[in-house]
């Protein structure tokens, strides 16, 4: 399946496919997820939401509701007037003005997008609470809706009457000059690149279980940031915040939708120290569809300019970004992330990204596995193919034309950004080892001949990773309004062995396994007896959590360092113990041994019982447990190839991925099994986007797509085995050299796929089309290029 | 996803799960596979306010060949159809009914009571001329299939009657094929055509195709049929024919296909059926 192209940087354990540490309890049935919890005395809330897209709340009739057996309280949006502040927006982005209207847990007298929470329901009945939750009776003046986002921009009807525009802002970043760069340019292409909106759709919908009591708060929840939900959970409640501990427990996937502090954990908490009981909520898939948060949904605008032999002179996109009803916690600084890397792999001097963020009657848009970079990679890879077939280029050639030079790493780039490392040739070659394109020309020739419509697409991509650095994320950079940084704290203890906390928050990624793999090579001890502590705000150091392809790059580097200091230490002690120089002490896969002598050393156990009995240098501190923070200097920069092989039935218009082979470079692998599930993950992800999975609202605000029968993700039926292999071009950044692997999939997918149609579609006189593929989209493209040739 | 309260029974007669149905009337609904109801119910789509679970009922299950036809018991899974390839076109189709999990589970009688003109048992069954066995408080009666859908999931079984058997003719020496096209591997059809073919020398002796998806109930695509019967069986003739085969039909749109969609699809897979039913290339 995957194959390393070069030794890995690592010791005995990093490097290797070791089996995952979660997989035994999660095969087996016995991992703990929000549902599996319960406290003695628990009530069960049921939300009572909105059928209606837009419409002011005219009366809310709880009686019946309240009349219910076993029914504790009924609350609306007014019963709630004590929270301390609406729901957050943590993007203010300096000298950028952003409405950003009041969002509550329950709704205050309009609701704006079908789902909208508007009472609750309390009960000691799991399944009584929802029966009750139908009895309360709700009745509404419907306002006309709003759900195109280009319609949005010119006119009413309004989201939020009281602003007067649908527009939530506008924002640019812009390098280089554009003036100057389309006027150098023989040839520009122009496009309109859509990129629907999907859903999250995690296998384990969101849940919460909130017990306050004695003044403080624990709150369970299945989400990807625990520490910022503490925080917000503080403020919103006036609570200090060491009376609120979150625990995510196993969470069972998040792809950006438990990226969150959405209004049903601030609800749980609020009605737990209302009613002074345990109250728990678990979201049902129907929930999940309607108001979890959604993704992509940007129009953009693409210009792409290049003198004749394929040099990119200019490259500019105006996005109309789609954000539904409210902004969430980041959702109007999604699109931005992907204009840092508007300019791709490739030199281009002129650079500018243009981006209005809109309201719309539908469920809030935020953050879904690759968060703005899939939809730029999108925008440059269709267009750059575009431009290509305008030129008569091959679409490889144009795209080396233009790489960045791996000698110019690390490289300032038009958007202002510094790429950190980068070898884009290197990963081609790679690519272009598994597949032989002129074979694959050939036998496209000869199927074509016989009716057989076969394309292939590429795609090459340099993405945003690491998440971090606080300096340009924060307030007074890109305008996030916390630090990005990431912790660990490394205990071991008085056995030697070791429990690591890291402010990371897995929902599936394998962190437990990863990060063993780091410690147990830096102390010399097997990775079985390294336990991974995470997701709860009560155990360790203040975390940040995981998102953006982070985790290796911050807090596997935190790990790494918090690690490095119990090294030291443990050297000191070691010297100290055997007399030696700690210099002279070294690390072997067993114990800290005297260089040269390898039989004269302590192992990690009886180093840790030495500093717990404290027999320990003068001066220096008993035990054995360090703390480090880690806020790098720079993102990270991923990059990779992508070829897809389709085949597309012209007479039905279904397509088929044939083949996809992916080839990534995320610096060396701590556990290459960890990668390939990441990028298989991923791709899937994103095959699903371009060919199945579509968010659809009708034009009244309804949705339509609110199951599994009609939102429609892949299954192991329409996926193909992938192939995938990497190259290992270390960031300078860390120093374990790692970069980031958990949106790399989606960001190359969706481009690769769709130019692979176009190109299979393109002896049919099919020159452009626009995801989602369906085989209707496809067969009505098929048709229009009839019609064409033959008008 | 949380249905509203219901009653459970599961009775051990029929007699017995024919009382309870007649007392409760329209409230009640039969509980065969559950794979079709279950889900509409946890949508809230549906509301019984009791289940009258088949499943310890005797008699219901079991495939056997008697005078030249089959005769399915309802409660047969569709996994268990698809694993007794003799049934020809109906193992076929039953075999593209959703994964095999949804196999092990749904039944033909369920199917074809439940009467969704995008699933696949009820074309086959028109398709087939086959027919259905229902029992009531009076006795048995035999439905025939171009009798028993009514419309959109209605059929002519009454509300106290259960359907116990379903009756296929055996259909030796016809060629058959069951052409479904999805958006992926598990999903209803967007269109379906069952074609039942018997050649002798070259002419088309017998030919019956049928439609799902295509209209409120199961159809058969009769122009296709006609231009077909006692004629040539090649490339050309079954080309011609397929373009007849939407007449007459009145599919919706959704989502995922337009009529318009629909009925090309309709006119594709007829010429595809066809063709492997005759064995023409």
């Amino acid at each position: 399946m995957s194959a390393t192209s070069e030794a890995p940087a690592g010791g005995k354990h990093v490097g290797q496919s070791l089996r995952r540490k979660e997989d035994p309890r999660l095969i087996t049935g016995r991992a703990r997820y929000i549902d599996d919890i319960g406290v003695p005395g628990m009530l069960w809330a049921s939300i009572v939401r909105s059928p209606e897209a837009h419409a002011r709340i005219v009366s809310i009739d709880t009686s019946a509701a309240r009349e219910r057996p076993g029914v504790h309280a009924v609350f609306t949006g007014e019963d709630m007037a004590d929270l301390e502040a609406p729901l957050p927006m943590a993007w203010v982005p300096p000298g950028v003005e952003v409405n950003n209207p009041d969002h509550w847990p329950l709704a205050r007298g309009a609701v704006k997008h079908v789902g909208d929470p508007v009472a609750v329901v309390i009960g000691e009945d799991r399944y009584r609470v929802v029966d009750a939750a139908a009895d309360v009776v709700v009745e509404y003046e419907t306002l006309p809706a709003i759900t195109d986002p280009e319609a949005a921009l010119h006119s009413g009807p309004f989201v939020h009457e009281q602003l007067g525009t649908n527009e939530v802002h506008q924002w640019t970043l812009a390098g280089g000059d554009m003036e100057a760069g389309f006027a150098e340019a023989d040839v520009i292409v122009e496009r309109r690149v859509v990129n629907h909106r999907t859903a999250g759709a995690p296998i384990e919908p969101r849940g919460v279980l909130a017990d306050y009591r004695a003044g403080s708060l624990t709150l369970w929840s299945s989400t990807q940031v625990p520490h910022f939900l503490r925080l917000f959970l503080a403020i919103l409640l006036g609570m200090s915040e060491e009376r609120v501990r979150v625990i995510a427990p196993e969470v069972g996937g998040g792809f950006g939708s438990k990226l969150q502090v959405y209004g049903e954990e601030i609800l749980a908490a609020w009605c737990s120290r209302k009613l002074g009981l345990p109250v728990k909520w678990i979201e049902t898939r129907s929930e999940n569809m309607a108001v979890a948060h959604q993704g992509r949904d940007q129009i953009a605008y693409t210009k792409m300019g290049a003198k004749r032999d394929g040099t990119i002179t200019a490259f500019h996109v105006r996005i109309v970004a789609d954000f539904g009803a409210y902004n969430m916690l980041l959702t109007p600084m999604i699109p931005s992330l992907g204009a840092f890397v508007m300019g791709g792999c490739y030199k281009i001097p002129a650079v500018q990204t243009d981006i209005v963020g809109m309201f719309t009657n539908k469920c809030p848009t935020d953050a879904i596995r690759g968060a703005g970079r899939p939809e730029a990679t999108h925008m440059i890879e269709v267009t750059l193919d575009q431009l290509a077939a305008e030129l008569g280029l091959d679409p490889l050639e144009i795209r080396r034309r233009n790489f960045i030079p791996k000698e110019d790493f690390p490289a300032e780039v038009a958007t202002g950004v510094i790429y950190d490392s980068g070898d884009y040739d290197k990963t081609l070659d790679k690519l272009l080892e598994h597949v032989d394109v002129p074979a694959f020309r050939r036998e496209q020739e000869e199927l074509s001949s016989q009716g057989i419509y076969r394309g292939i697409g590429f795609a090459t991509y340099t993405e945003i990773c690491g998440l971090a650095p606080s300096r340009v994320t924060g307030p007074a950079g890109v305008g996030v309004q916390a630090g990005l940084w990431e912790s660990a704290m490394v205990r071991v203890h008085n056995t030697g062995a070791v429990t690591v906390y890291t402010g990371t928050s897995p929902h599936g990624q394998g962190h437990e396994t990863g990060f063993a793999q780091i410690v147990a090579d830096q102390l010399g001890v097997d990775p079985s007896v390294v336990e991974i502590v995470h997701g709860d705000t009560g155990t360790g150091p203040e975390g940040r959590g995981t998102y953006g392809s982070r985790t290796l790059a911050t807090g596997g580097e935190a790990v790494f360092r918090a690690t490095g200091k119990i090294v030291e230490k443990a050297k000191a002690i070691v010297a100290h113990q055997l007399e030696a120089a700690p210099e002279d002490i070294e690390v072997t896969s067993e114990k800290f041994a005297v260089r040269g002598s390898p039989e004269k050393g302590l192992t990690l156990a009886e180093v840790a019982g030495t500093a717990y009995i404290g027999d320990v240098p003068v001066g220096m501190e008993p035990g054995l447990e360090e703390v480090a923070f880690y806020d790098p200097e720079n993102f990270v920069f991923p990059f990779g190839a992508h070829a897809c092989i389709v085949d597309v039935d012209v007479e039905t218009g279904k397509v088929k991925v044939a083949r996809y082979v992916a080839v990534d470079d995320c610096g060396p692998a701590v556990n290459p099994m960890l990668i390939d599930g990441q990028v298989h993950g991923g791709v899937a992800h994103s095959i699903g986007q371009a060919l199945y999975e579509q968010v659809v609202y009708n034009s009244d605000g309804q949705l339509v797509t609110g199951t599994f029968v009609n939102y429609a993700l892949p299954t192991a039926a329409e996926i193909p085995s992938f192939e995938t292999d990497r190259t290992e071009t270390p960031s300078p950044v860390n120093s374990l050299g790692v970069k980031g692997i958990g949106e790399a999939g989606t960001i190359a997918a969706t481009a690769a796929v769709t130019n692979a149609v176009i190109d299979a579609l393109r002896p049919l006189g099919v020159n452009y089309i626009n995801m989602p593929l369906t085989s209707l989209r496809v067969w009505e493209a098929i048709e229009e290029a009839k019609g064409g040739a033959s008008a | 996803m949380i249905p509203i309260e219901f009653a459970y029974e599961a009775p051990e007669s029929l007699e017995e799960a024919i009382r309870l149905l007649r007392e409760d009337g329209e409230d009640a609904k039969l509980l065969a596979g559950g794979h079709s109801l279950l889900p509409m119910m946890k949508l809230r789509f549906a509301a019984p306010t009791l289940l009258i679970d088949l499943r310890r009922v005797a008699g219901l299950h079991g495939v056997q060949r008697e005078n030249g036809s089959w005769r399915i018991g309802a409660l047969v899974p569709h996994a268990e159809l698809e694993d007794t390839p003799e049934l020809g076109v109906v193992s076929r189709a039953a075999g593209k009914i959703a994964d095999r999990q949804v196999r092990n589970r749904g039944t033909i009688g369920g199917s074809l009571a439940h009467a969704d003109p995008s699933s696949d048992l009820p074309t086959v069954l028109l398709t087939c001329d086959g027919s259905v066995a229902v029992q009531g408080a009076d006795g048995q009666r035999v439905v025939e299939a171009r009798d028993l859908f009514r419309g959109y999931m209605q059929t002519a079984i009454g509300p106290a009657e259960i359907l116990t058997e379903v009756r296929m003719p055996a259909l030796d020496g016809y060629g058959f094929a069951y052409e479904k096209f999805t958006r992926r591997a598990e999903d209803w059809a967007m269109a379906a055509v069952c074609a039942v073919v018997k050649e002798t020398d070259g002419v088309c002796e017998d030919v019956r195709i049928g439609l799902t998806a295509m209209g409120a109930v199961p159809l058969r695509a009769k122009a296709v049929e006609e231009a077909l019967r006692g004629g040539p069986l090649n490339a050309d003739t079954i080309a011609s024919a397929s373009q007849l085969a939407a007449e007459g039909t009145t599919p919706g749109g959704d989502v995922n296909a337009t009529p318009d969609y629909k009925r090309h699809l309709a006119r594709v897979l007829c010429r595809r059926a066809l063709q492997e039913a005759a064995g023409v290339e």
